[in-house]
């Protein structure tokens, strides 16, 4: 029983969730910028937001760390990625898939 | 598969638009690069005081153009772009970049060559932007600024393997250190002397730039890295004095104190240390005024000079103290990187509010005076909340309503307590300042949702590293800034007030006459065939005649009231008692409260009216201020009026 509920607590580790949930002191690595299932947000802002996303400097592999969040509602979150560090929503955040790592 | 964007048809292989010229063919230089990149300091460093300032037609983008002069005697021409992370425009600035760069824009001649300026210390962001802006096929040098700070954290960068991996020049600058862009100019000769004598439009075609999906980002974002890996030679110790800072001044708890303590400094700074200041100005044109008056005989033209023209211009200069106070704060904390973070911690506060987060100080300083507010709302880079700040600055409580404030209060309100400690007039006054708080939030969502249909705009910002401000920067920015109040601004505001002046003071008293010499003023004409329109809110025809002088600026009602009322006395203090005494007995006090009332909305000041329209570079809005400003404060007054009057005070 333990090794299995070792096994699991691994995997769940190494699962991808939306940067926007993760706390402030995350450290991990990008899995997917943008794409399909991006939540509540319409098809068109979807596209655009990843694009941003892109070009401000998220890039999928590239390390992310949340440095900083808001006082009120722990929004909004600053995050460093590569030399940059850049200030989002959460609820932008949610576009970008991470891992942890390390 | 390109997503092509139907507003942005791709160039193929076309000719440069721009009129036909042959001439120099380096003629005009670009400076495109990212924000945060030393950009402004490098035009400051190349152009020196040889920069002008003027809006793009028909957008509020500001167009800097200066001329520099090369080690050969060559004279180029060179401007300043705004920032941008790719040449896909998702604001008005960047379309503008975009535009030029493209040889689109409208009314602009085409550069002739790019200096894509980067940050040093983040290549691999720039890289990027280079990639794209080699498509377009434009001669290109690329500037690795703010060299010194790379070499400081040890981060080595192969300049010449750069220049070879990206085809174009690659030359090092330290924009804020003399002598620190003289590789850059030499490399601008040389680049001129490559290029053919002269050149006639069509010479030099534009490549492909499409704009890029989603997928060719990423491919830059490899090209990017490849090249970066093949350039550094070592990356350099990470910026610790960033960080360190960042823990405190972004701390959730003592970066929301640092931020309130800051902004009272500005605001204590605008509303207080401006004022000795703007005393000497005023009371220097006042003794121009009492010069020319005792040396040229009474009549219209001693008029027009005394009481039009250099009343007008004092008008205009008092209010370069707090202008300059005001944007030394905002230039120092910008370039000192701290307003990206001021604007992180305000987000939620002011969101709620339904306003952007860096409204905060422009509506801050409005509660001194509109007219640096309105200009300080350029920090606000999204077009609508710009706009709708502009907006609704002048609703914040101004320092030049208190004047007319204390005049009705001390008329009309009584020296009572309430609850036997809260003075009764000073509640009253705090009731008229947070009236006006009010309604400029009321109106700033009514805005956003009958113009902007409540539009929600990403908050993605850069948090750049923090920099030492230079000093000579920070003065050329603020004294460009005041530059820019006093030519367009100031031109509009100083007609404005002779158009007053004549208005009040033409056609003169026939002899004889008994009445105080507005009444017969065209000023005074319009004020009594105003006065039935204002019957209604309770207003008699002496505030209609004195309404018309007060629109060039709201304390002039007082002084305008004196007139009317034939009350003249030596200094404010004994006009506004001795005036006191006059309207408690000649008004009711529903009429007191409907000019309360109509003062905390009416647009009764002709500087902000000015400064509206060089801010938004249309006559729209200035216009649609007055129109809803001027709607609201019959309203309120009528309300007034009408309730206080029923309610039988």
């Amino acid at each position: 029983m333990p090794f299995e509920s070792a096994a699991l607590s691994v995997a769940s580790s190494r699962t991808s969730a939306s940067l926007g949930t993760r706390a402030k002191g995350f450290r991990g690595r990008i899995v997917r910028v943008g794409g399909p299932d991006l939540r509540g947000l319409p098809v068109g802002d979807g596209v655009e937001l990843e694009r941003r996303l892109l070009e401000i400097g998220f890039i999928e592999n590239a390390l992310v760390e949340i440095v900083h969040e808001g006082l009120i509602g722990r929004d909004p979150i600053a995050i460093r990625v590569n030399e940059t560090t850049v200030a989002l929503r959460r609820r932008e955040a949610n576009a970008i898939l991470v891992e942890p790592v390390g | 598969m390109t997503a092509l964007d139907t507003a942005t048809p791709p160039l193929s292989g076309r000719p440069l638009a721009g009129s036909p010229r042959s001439g120099p063919s380096l003629a005009r230089i670009a400076l495109v690069g990212n924000p945060n990149c030393g950009k402004t300091a490098l035009f400051n460093a190349l152009t020196g005081s040889r920069q002008k300032v003027a809006n793009y037609p028909g957008v509020t983008v500001e167009r800097k153009l200066g001329s520099l002069v090369t080690p050969a005697g060559r004279r180029v021409q060179v401007l300043d772009l705004p920032g941008t992370y790719s040449l896909r425009a998702r604001s008005p600035d960047e379309a503008i970049t975009r535009d030029v760069v493209l040889g689109r824009q409208v009314g602009e001649d085409a550069p002739d060559a790019i200096v894509c300026v980067a940050d040093a210390t983040n290549l691999r962001q720039v890289l990027r932007l280079v990639l794209e802006l080699k498509q377009v096929g434009r001669p290109m040098i690329l500037a690795v600024n703010m060299f010194d700070i790379a070499r400081h954290r040890g981060l080595e960068i192969d300049l010449e393997a750069l220049a070879r991996a990206l085809g174009i020049p690659v030359v090092a600058s330290v924009a804020v250190r003399k002598g620190g862009t003289v590789e850059l100019m030499r490399r601008i000769d040389a680049l001129a002397e490559a290029m053919p004598a002269s050149v006639e439009t069509g010479s030099i075609t534009t490549g492909d730039w499409t704009e890029p999906a989603a997928d060719e980002v990423r491919q830059a974002h490899r090209e990017a890295d490849r090249i970066l890996d093949l350039v550094v030679r070592t990356s350099g110790r990470p910026a610790i004095w960033t960080t360190r800072l960042d823990r405190v001044l972004l701390h959730p708890v003592a970066g929301i104190v640092i931020l309130l303590v800051v902004l009272f400094l500005m605001f204590q700074a605008v509303f207080t240390w401006a004022t000795p200041a703007m005393d000497v100005i005023k009371d220097g044109f006042a003794w121009l005024s009492a010069m020319v008056n005792e040396s040229l005989p009474p009549g219209m033209l001693r008029s027009l000079i005394a009481d039009g023209i250099i009343a007008g211009v004092g008008s205009v200069l008092v209010f370069l103290p707090q202008i300059l106070i005001l944007f030394l704060f905002i230039i120092l904390l910008e370039d000192f990187g701290y307003m990206a973070r001021a604007a992180f911690l305000m987000d939620r506060l002011m969101g709620g509010a339904g306003l952007h987060g860096r409204a905060f100080i422009p509506l801050l300083s409005s509660f001194a005076c509109a007219i640096p507010g309105v200009m300080a709302t350029r920090v606000i880079e999204n077009r609508h909340d710009r706009l709708t700040t502009i907006l609704v600055a002048p609703l914040m409580t101004c320092s030049a309503r208190i004047p007319v404030y204390t005049l009705i209060i001390s008329a009309f309100v009584p020296h009572a307590t309430v609850a036997g400690v809260i003075d009764l007039q000073g509640l009253v006054m705090f009731g008229l300042y947070a009236t006006g708080i009010v309604s400029a939030l009321a109106v700033a969502l009514v805005l956003k949702r009958v113009f902007w249909r409540g539009a929600v705009e990403p908050f993605l910002l850069e948090l750049p590293n923090y920099k030492l401000p230079d000093p000579k920067n920070v003065l050329l920015g603020v004294l460009e800034r005041a530059r820019i109040f006093l030519r367009r601004a100031g031109t509009i505001i100083l007609a404005m007030m002779i158009l007053i002046w004549f208005l009040s003071s033409v056609p003169g008293a026939p002899d004889g006459a008994t009445d105080p010499a507005i009444n017969y003023s065209i000023a005074g004409r319009v004020g009594h065939a105003m006065a039935p329109l204002l019957e209604p809110i309770g207003f008699n025809w002496q505030i209609s005649i004195a309404l018309v002088p007060g629109l060039a600026a709201r304390e002039v009602a007082v002084a305008a009231l004196g007139t009317v009322y034939a009350v003249s006395a030596g200094d404010d203090e004994a006009l506004r008692s001795t005036l006191a005494t006059t309207l408690a007995a000649h008004w009711s006090l529903p009429t007191a409260c409907a000019l309360l009332a109509w003062y905390i909305f009416a647009p009764q000041c002709a500087s902000t009216l000015g400064v509206v329209r060089r801010e938004t570079n249309s006559l729209r809005w200035p216009l649609f201020l007055f129109a809803y400003m001027i709607a609201l404060a019959y309203l309120a007054a009528f309300a007034t009026f009408h309730i206080t009057t029923a309610l039988g005070l």
